[in-house]
């Protein structure tokens, strides 16, 4: 039964391992913003899900192993709160994805046509555009 | 099997440190704070367990609530510039151009 229950916490602990270092090569090599967001959600969620998980394995079914468990949830609660509430304050000061493309080519945008609400006559002032070459 | 998952954790707040300190927007810094703080909650954890004394539990507990708390004051400071109540409908406005705009 110990050998078994060190087994799987071997299990969860080098998974949780192997995703807290994907995330945090994730928060360095990526080169923009939204596409950081994605590694900082892994270490949140997965990594921190899982190494705990092993924690509360080894702690012996008692009442350590449900404060484990507490910190856990409280982790899953939060980490997404706390990057939804990161990306809403950017996208709100104006920064967008660098491969946003604005496509030229299509119907809704050519200059033509008129725009079809209040909206599409003051576009956000900061869209960094890069034209469509195909 | 704690010394491992420790040097692990620690490798990992190294790396993240170095977006902590070259992250060229306020969003990265906060961004990787928050991860940061994280990292700092599994480390309490596995220090604790590590050296026996599992009552460091608690405090990671704390900081977990700390650090979330920190991280929506952060952001709110930095976009109201101000920490008490919400600011009223000017700088709101400014704050959320397009959709209070269209209701107005």
């Amino acid at each position: 039964m110990a050998l078994a229950i060190d087994i799987l916490s071997w299990i969860s602990f080098v998974t949780g391992a192997f995703f807290l270092f994907v995330g945090s090569l994730g928060m360095v090599r990526l080169r923009d913003f939204w596409a950081r967001l994605h590694a900082a959600s892994i270490i949140d969620s997965a990594g921190a899900g899982l190494i705990l998980l092993g924690m509360a394995l080894q702690t012996g079914f008692t009442l350590i192993t449900v404060k484990t468990l507490l910190i856990v949830g409280f982790l899953m609660l939060t980490g997404p709160t706390a990057s939804h509430a990161v990306a809403n304050a950017a996208f709100a000061s104006g920064s967008r994805p660098c491969d946003l493309v604005h496509d030229e080519t299509s119907v809704e945008d050519a200059p033509t046509a008129k725009p079809k609400s209040k909206r599409a006559k003051s576009p956000p002032a900061k869209i960094r555009t890069r034209k469509a070459t195909r | 099997m704690f010394v491992f998952i420790t040097l692990v954790i620690l490798v990992c707040m190294v790396v993240l440190m170095i977006r902590l300190f070259a992250g060229p927007t306020l969003y990265d810094r906060v961004l990787a704070l928050n991860t940061f703080g994280t990292c700092t909650v599994l480390l309490i954890g596995a220090l604790g367990l590590l050296s026996g004394r599992p009552e460091f539990l608690d405090i990671a507990l704390l900081y977990a609530l700390i650090n979330f708390v920190g991280t929506i004051a952060v952001l709110k400071f930095f976009r109201y510039r101000r920490l008490g109540d919400a600011p009223e409908d000017e700088e709101m406005i400014m704050a959320q151009p397009d959709k209070i705009r269209e209701q107005t």
